[in-house]
């Protein structure tokens, strides 16, 4: 796969793709004319073999990335959290657990600022949130040739890097968030008051399908809207960079004007990262703050 | 960018990771940051205690020089009465002493001049025996004239 042999649409769809790994149906003919005799499982070749494989496909490449990613967030935080509950805090604090503590004690007071109710599950599913989503957009910041070429190498079709550019993703995370919404909804409202406030307002119990037209949209807006923020910001973010890597195959005065767009790019980005991690988490609290309330 | 297992796995493998931060990460760090929060307030009560304690201790160390002190002038003004009833004592002991001294000398010199004075007398009287003697060219026979000489030695 020389970057010579694509064109620039070849090259930025080829980096849109996923590694999907999936079944195709028996009779299925593959990108390069193969006809499968039987129903197999195997990685799509290409972008139509991918969307052929349906629901019952996997995306390699996000599991991978996102869970190698939460795992060392988990890996790096349980540590430090085994080292604290070791000493019992008696040693001055170094380096990598001083940044353990202040990123805590930022989302705890962040959680404390926003969410009124009492619920244990809410900091540490923020914490998670923000930094599984900060690793996972980090990734962007990789030039995005290195491991698109490393995995050409060793024989995979396709490679996407970053796990937020997924809509799966993205969608998986708000859809358990919505999932957990709901559920705090109903445990600390019962049923009754859940449907209640979906039915029963703004216009009171006769404009109850209006009641309910506004306040289901508004409802499903919530995992429909955290989703597609990460997911738009970071899917444009990536297409930028991909953009500019076009740049590079263009000679000498393009690619010295790509490689300064992509430092600027990249030095920009920092800060949309960071800010789209913030914000997936400080919606979600709100989220399930509002929950936990009464009224609202 | 097909919605396909993906979605599920991811939403698992979140799940996961929330109850693991949620079991094994999260308690431990903010119990360490409470325990150290409390060990800081500790430590900085314990310092206040101990200013105070400090404080105190220079009054109580400055009380007790000024105590000391008034003492020791008392002491002093004591240490010096005795020495100058002692010196007094001293003195009326060396007069008396001295007087003593004198009057034995006295005695003495009277003891002596007596003694002097008899031998003086037996001397005058065995001159004037001598004399009276060679006057009279004559020995004079001091046993038959004793009681003469025995009255002018008297006399003497």
């Amino acid at each position: 796969m020389s970057a010579e042999a694509h064109t620039s649409t070849e090259y930025i769809k080829h980096h849109l793709q996923n590694l999907t790994y999936g079944q195709l149906p028996a009779g299925y003919e593959r990108g390069d004319g193969e006809v499968l005799q039987e129903s197999t499982w195997t990685l799509a070749h290409t972008a139509r073999e991918a969307k052929d494989m349906g629901f019952m496909a996997i995306n390699v490449d996000t599991m991978g990335f996102s869970i190698v990613l939460g795992a060392l967030f988990l890996f790096l935080f349980h540590r430090v959290a085994k080292a604290a509950g070791g000493q019992a805090a008696t040693g001055v604090p170094s380096g990598l657990v001083n940044f353990v503590e202040w990123v805590v004690e930022f989302i705890d007071s962040s959680v404390k600022g926003s969410f009124t109710a009492r619920n244990p599950l809410v900091a540490p599913l923020a914490l998670t949130i923000f930094i599984w989503i900060f690793l996972m957009n980090l990734m962007d910041l990789m030039p995005i040739d290195w491991l698109p070429r490393v995995a050409g190498a060793l024989g995979l079709p396709f490679m996407k890097v970053v796990p937020s550019t997924d809509p799966n993703a993205t969608f998986g995370m708000s859809l358990t968030v919505f999932a957990l919404v709901l559920y705090y909804s109903v445990k600390m409202k019962g049923v009754g008051g859940f449907v209640g406030e979906l039915t029963l307002q703004p216009f009171g119990k006769w404009g109850m399908p209006a009641n309910l037209l506004l306040e289901g949209v508004n409802l499903i807006a919530k995992p429909v809207s955290l989703a597609l923020r990460l997911f738009g910001n970071m899917y444009a973010g990536e297409m930028i960079f991909i953009l500019i890597a076009i740049m590079f195959s263009g000679g000498t005065v393009l690619a010295l004007t790509g490689g300064v767009l992509q430092w600027a790019w990249a030095v920009f980005h920092i800060l949309i990262i960071t800010l789209q991690a913030f914000i997936f988490m400080t919606l979600t609290i709100v989220y399930l703050d509002m929950a936990h309330q009464e009224h609202h | 960018m097909n919605i396909n297992m993906t979605l599920i796995g991811q939403s698992i493998t979140f799940a996961f990771f929330v109850w693991f931060c949620m079991k094994f990460v999260w308690p431990p760090i903010v119990g360490a940051l409470e325990a150290r929060k409390k060990q800081i307030a500790d430590g900085l009560a314990a310092a206040d205690r101990g200013k105070h304690e400090l404080e105190l201790a220079a009054k109580r160390a400055s009380e007790t020089l000024h105590d000391v002190k008034i003492k020791a002038a008392e002491i002093i003004a004591q240490a010096e009465k005795r020495a100058g009833q002692i010196v007094d004592e001293a003195k009326n002991a060396a007069k008396g002493e001295g007087d003593r001294m004198i009057i034995a000398a006295k005695a003495e010199i009277e003891q002596e001049t007596h003694r002097a004075r008899e031998a003086l007398r037996g001397e005058v009287a065995a001159l004037v025996v001598a004399g009276a003697g060679r006057v009279l060219r004559r020995e004079v026979d001091a046993k038959a004239h004793a009681d003469l000489l025995e009255a002018i030695k008297n006399e003497l």
